[in-house]
This record gives C-alpha cells, structure tokens and sequence, in this order.
C-alpha cells in the first residue's frame, strides 16, 4: 500500500527535477545564441551543434549506458525496478537519438548542401537508433512482464557490446575510405567562448536527461504499484 | 565439456534430419536468393555500373537476408507440441541447447550460401576461383558472426507477437559489423588487392565474431523460461 | 500434512515451494511427500497452479522458494542432495507427461526416442529406444513418422519417452485431455501397470473423474495452495463434494 504514494512522490521529484533541466537548456541555448560568437563560415546554422552534440552525447554512452548496466544488473539480482529504469532510459535515449538524427541533416542541408552525411557520429547514432528501436518493438511485443523484462535486458546488453563495434566499424570506414572533404562537422577547433557553451550544454542535457528519466522511472513505477493493487484486491 | 558436445551434435543432427525431411525452409531460402539474384542482376543498367563494383553489396545482401530467413527456423521447430519442454526437461545443458541451435543454423545457411555462390558468379560475372579460399574464409567469419547473434535473437523473438518480423528487427543493428566488413573484403578480393589491405577489416570481423559467440553463448539462458 | 509410507524413505519430498509471476502468486507453500509405489492426484480448477506445480516439480521453473527433494530410486535409499534451483541432476529423476506430446511430427517414433536417449546419456541409444516402444506396445511403429500417429498413440509414445530414462518420479499433466474413450481405456490400463510396478506419480487434473482411482493420495489445489491433502480414504461422490466445497470456498 506504500507503493502508490512513494511512486507518486517520486513522480513530483522526477517532474521538477526535469523543470530545472529543461530551464538549463533553454539558458545555454539562449547564452549559445546571443552570447557566443557566431561561426566564421557556417554562420547561424552552426548554433545547432550546440543541440546535436550533446544529444549525441546523451543518446549514444549516457542514456545507453544506463540500459546496458541496469540490464546487467536486473539478470543478476531479477528486482523489476532495474528493469523499469533500463526502459525508462531506452525511451528516453530514444528520444535524443532522434533528436540528432533531425538535427543532423538540418545542419548538413543548410551549411553543405546535403541531407545526409555519413560522418562518424551521424552514422553510429543511426545504428544506435535501430538498437533503441529493436528495444521498444521487444517491449512491446511481450505481454507477460517477467519475460519482458528478461528478453529486453538480454537486448540491452548485446546491444551495450555492439556499441563499441559500431564506433569500431565506422572509424575503421572513415580512416580508410577517402571521403568528401566537405564533411568536417564538429571539428574545428572551438574558440574558448564557444568551448564554454559547448561543455555548458553537456552538462544542461544530462540533467534535463536525469530529470526526463528521472520522471519516466517513477511514471513506471506508479503505473506497475497501481496494477500490483488491482491484482492484489481482485484476488 | 565432452558431454556439452555430444548434446549439441545431437540437438543439431536432429535439426538438420527434420530439416531435410521438409526441405521447406531450405528452398524457400535458395528461391529468394535466386529472385535477388536475378533481379539485381535484371534492373542494374550494365553501361552505368560496372557489376564488380556492384557485385560484393549484392552478394552480401542476399546472403543476410537469405541467413536471416532461415533463422527462424530453430526455434520455430520446437513450438509444434511444445518439443522445447521436451528440451528443456532433459539433462542437457542450455549451453549444448545454444551450440546445437547455432551449428545447425551454420549448416543450414552456410548450404544455402554454397549454393548461391556459384549462381552469383554466373550472373554477375565474377571469377571466383583465385581468391576462393580468402573469399570462403571471410564467408565464413561472416556467417558465424551474424548467425550466433541470430540465433539467439531467434529464442526470443518465436515467442513473441511478430514472429519473423521482430526476429529481423532484433538482428538488424547487429548486422552492420559482420555484413559491411564482409562486402569491404569481398570488394577488395575481388579487386585483387593485396591481403595488407584489408586485414584490417578481417580482424574486426573476428573480434567481433570472438566477442558475440562469447557473449550468446553466456546469455541464452536468460532467454528461456526458469 | 506429509504423507509417506512408513519406514521407507521418501521418493519425492516436496517443502514450501512458493512461485510468483508478476502479481500473481502461483505457488503458495505447497508441500507433501510420497514414498515408493505412491501415487497423488491433483485436482483443481483451471487457474489453481497445478500445472506451475508440475513443471517446478520437472525441473522446468525454478521456484522463488521451497525444496524439492528425491529419495533413492524406486525406495531403495539414499536422499538426493536438496537442490533449490533445478538442475540435470534433479531432470534426470523426473519424466512428464503433458497434454503436448512434446514429440516431433517429421521424425518417426524410434528416432523421436533415440533422440532423446542421447540427450539423457543412456548408455546404448538404439536399444533404449526399442525397449521403451516395447513397454508401450509400439514396436511395430518404430519406422513410422509420428505424424501418422493417432492421438492416442501419441500420448503412448509420450509415455515411452517420459519413462525412457526411468525416473524416480512420473509426473502427468492433463493426460487424459483430448483422448477418446478408447484411448482413455488404453492409458488407464497402462497407468495402472505403471502403478502396480510401484511407479511414484503425480498426476494433476480439473477432471476429477480421471485419475482418482490411480491415486493412493489425494489433494485439492485451489489458488496457488492445497485445500486439502490426504491418503485416498473416499470414492468419487465423497471427492466430488470435498472439491466443490473447496472451490466455493476460495471463489
């Protein structure tokens, strides 16, 4: 009977926790575009790489990290809560995956010309997004949620070791097939200024991360206590 | 260690002995590489691209799509009766489970690929019988890489709502190391270029291939009821 | 609530054995124990956790907690060590007998058990598979696929492969379900046999019909725990009334 209560706390921390990240966003964004100077040849595109980078940052180590150790964790010690938070971060992951996936060729269209590129971030955070992809199908696609939770953190952790293989994979395409020189993306050496707000924004997408799966744990939680107390009062 | 081996030749005999009796999986995979086949080979114009450019992407497609589609076959044989209870009840180990589903999908899909080899070459050209022992090696790396994962993403996904389609979906983003090293090679064999070259991309694909046997191997047992 | 034979140690003991799936409890303390030759029917409705029971008891689930433990073969001594998780040494004492045959359709009924004598390491596959084909009067069917198998000679050829590597305990899940009266006649007969060599058995069912007069030890499961477990002392009007009285009670 503690469960629903305690969730729905949680849920309010989760909540403002998110508030505070989303405002740290919206504070570097704001220092990123009238602050920080504009770049010499991209001009005003370039201030999206302020956006794509740290969701970059976010969707490809932070977020998936946490499936790959809460998988772990959970088919080692089988508590459902590991698995909740796993998910919780695949959803979230999921969403500033697709995030640079958007902003990607955003950028590439209005600074080079084109849609895609297949630069190095780019394309591990595309084959990323089918790994977050194949999570959320799995999950849905399992009703009864022991073995839910089992095949999914299975998933998450082939999915934590393909992730240095795909980085592997596409160095290895990179270094040793000749590419268009156009496609320089992130690489120029970034002016003290801009370094700030760059590493600034890193640190306002993990919190508003923290806050989003933060927010979507206790969400899980309430929803699995509230169906916990049904299936308790009907037996 | 002994007693694993035994189990799993006898899970994979047995496999491979249904398989043979119904054939349907095995010409089901020989007719769709066929199709590719024929269609890439049909609607490439000949002036615009040369077919040993086109020929190692080609190959490889077909060769995964073609793996993949016999995947399911492992553990779809064990849902008729519920044989897999049968499986599970015995004293055999859920490694020997693992092996024996994996060696005979390797069997299967490596049969398959012996088969679409030669009708490539026909198609598109290709002489294929200086660089046949490096080309069936990076084959084979290949084949092991993608079918173990598969595999085990087969045990998960025959008990699931989509059946075939989530085991593709689950396989996909797991196909990008073994499928895009192996079209490299076959591209830069066929181009005759020297070993130097791409042993690069071959020491990937084995580490690769090293890491996931392990990694399956290790995991499959999560994937089975307890 | 323990029910065994007197003096002779204990085939199956069975302690606390209690099993959750998400929210819904199983298994519920179940525990009893059954000497050599004895035999337990199980009824419940559909629902009760008979069949959770079953497969814990086969080594199949693994139990949240109790034990699961197995005396010498056949009475003859010795207690297994208590084993928490299932493991092949606790398979290799238990054969099961569920309404799916378990049995692959494409392979004829000799290669069927031939298979799965390799699997349990018997020493001469071949010959295993043929004495146990013997034992259920199917050797004349040894070079025919199963799928050419009448029900009821399915749930024979079952029987076969549960009993190939003689366990100590034959466990029956539903095994009268989809038989006709024939081969109901049939299975009963060969059960009976089964019982007269002192097979231990547990059988569950919602039939209570089926089975009963099998039993030397009788228990009714209802969500998740026994009801009520005892030496058979009642013929089938007397179960009968004990049974809806149980499932009134819980439901």
């Amino acid at each position: 009977m503690t469960a629903i209560p305690s969730a729905e706390r949680a849920l309010k921390r989760g909540g403002i926790l998110m508030a505070i990240g989303l405002a740290a966003v919206a504070v570097v964004y704001v220092r990123a575009l009238v602050f920080t100077p504009e770049e010499a040849t991209q001009g005003l595109a370039q201030k999206i790489f302020y956006i794509h980078v740290p969701s970059a940052w976010v969707a490809l180590y932070l977020a998936y990290a946490i499936v790959g150790i809460f998988s772990v964790l959970y088919l080692l010690l089988k508590d459902p809560r590991l698995d909740l938070v796993a998910s919780s971060s695949a959803e979230v992951g999921t969403v500033f995956a697709t995030v640079v996936l958007i902003t990607g060729p955003i950028w590439g269209k209005t600074v080079w010309g084109t849609w895609w590129t297949w630069d190095a971030r780019l394309t591990s955070t595309l084959f990323l997004y089918f790994i977050y992809l194949a999570y959320l199908v799995l999950r849905s696609a399992v009703e009864e949620p022991g073995r839910r939770a089992r095949y999914c953190a299975v998933l998450g952790i082939l999915g934590a070791l393909l992730v240095p293989f795909i980085h592997m994979t596409v160095y290895l395409f990179r270094t040793l097939h000749p590419m268009p020189v156009v496609l320089q993306p992130g690489r120029p050496q970034l002016p003290g200024s801009m370094l700030i707000t760059l590493l600034s924004s890193f640190v306002a997408f993990t919190v508003f991360y923290a806050g989003l799966l933060a927010r979507r744990y206790a969400w899980a939680r309430l929803r699995a206590a509230r169906a916990q107390e049904e299936a308790d009062a009907s037996r | 260690m002994g007693e694993v081996l035994a189990q799993a030749w006898a899970i994979a005999a047995k496999d491979l002995l249904l398989e043979f009796r119904s054939r349907t999986a095995f010409l089901s995979a020989l007719v769709f590489t066929a199709l590719v086949l024929a269609i890439f080979n049909f609607a490439r114009d000949p002036t615009a691209v040369s077919s040993v450019d086109l020929a190692p992407s080609v190959l490889w497609i077909t060769f995964s799509f073609a793996g993949v589609l016999g995947l399911n076959r492992a553990f779809g044989l064990e849902k008729e009766n519920r044989a897999i209870d049968g499986l599970l009840l015995s004293p055999a180990s859920r490694t020997a489970l693992f092996l024996g589903k994996t060696l005979a999908n390797l069997v299967f899909v490596g049969a398959v690929e012996a088969i679409a080899l030669p009708l490539f070459a026909l198609f598109f050209n290709v002489p294929l019988l200086e660089i046949l022992g490096p080309l069936v090696l990076v084959i084979a790396l290949a084949t092991v890489g993608f079918v173990t994962v598969g595999t085990l993403m087969s045990s998960m996904a025959v008990n699931t709502r989509f059946g075939e389609m989530m085991l593709l979906v689950l396989v996909l983003p797991f196909l990008l190391t073994p499928v895009s090293t192996a079209a490299e090679m076959t591209a830069r064999l066929f181009a005759h270029r020297p070993f130097a070259e791409w042993a690069p991309w071959l020491k990937l694909l084995a580490a690769y291939d090293i890491a996931f046997v392990v990694l399956c191997t290790l995991v499959f047992e999560f994937t089975l009821e307890e | 609530m323990a029910s065994s034979a007197s003096g002779a140690a204990a085939v199956l003991e069975v302690t606390g054995l209690a099993k959750r799936f998400g929210h819904v409890r199983a298994l519920r303390g179940i525990g009893f124990s059954l000497g050599p030759g004895e035999s337990l029917a199980v009824f419940g409705p559909n629902g009760a956790g008979k069949t959770t029971l079953l497969r814990v008891l086969a080594g199949l689930l693994k139990p949240d907690a109790g034990t699961v433990r197995f005396g010498g073969a056949r009475g003859d001594g010795g207690v297994a060590p208590a084993s928490r998780g299932p493991d092949a040494a606790h398979r290799r004492r238990v054969g099961l007998i569920s309404h799916y045959s378990l049995l692959y359709d494409g392979l004829t009924a000799g290669e069927n058990l031939a298979f799965y004598a390799r699997l349990y390491a018997l020493a001469e596959p071949r010959a295993a598979a043929r004495r146990a084909l013997e034992g259920v009067g199917l050797e004349a069917r040894a070079g025919d696929p199963v799928s050419t198998f009448s029900r009821g000679m399915v749930q024979r050829l079952a029987i076969a492969r549960a009993l190939l590597h003689d366990p100590d305990v034959l466990l029956l899940d539903e095994p009268f379900s989809g038989l006709d009266q024939r081969a109901a006649a049939t299975l009963r007969a060969l059960l009976g046999r089964l019982r007269s060599e002192r097979r231990t058995m547990v059988l569950v069912t919602h039939n209570i019909d089926e089975g009963l007069e099998l039993a030397t030890h009788v228990a009714i499961q209802v969500a998740g725990a026994f009801a009520s477990l005892g030496a058979r002392d009642g013929d089938l009007a007397a179960y009968r009334a004990r049974y809806a009285e149980a499932t009134a009670r819980d439901g």
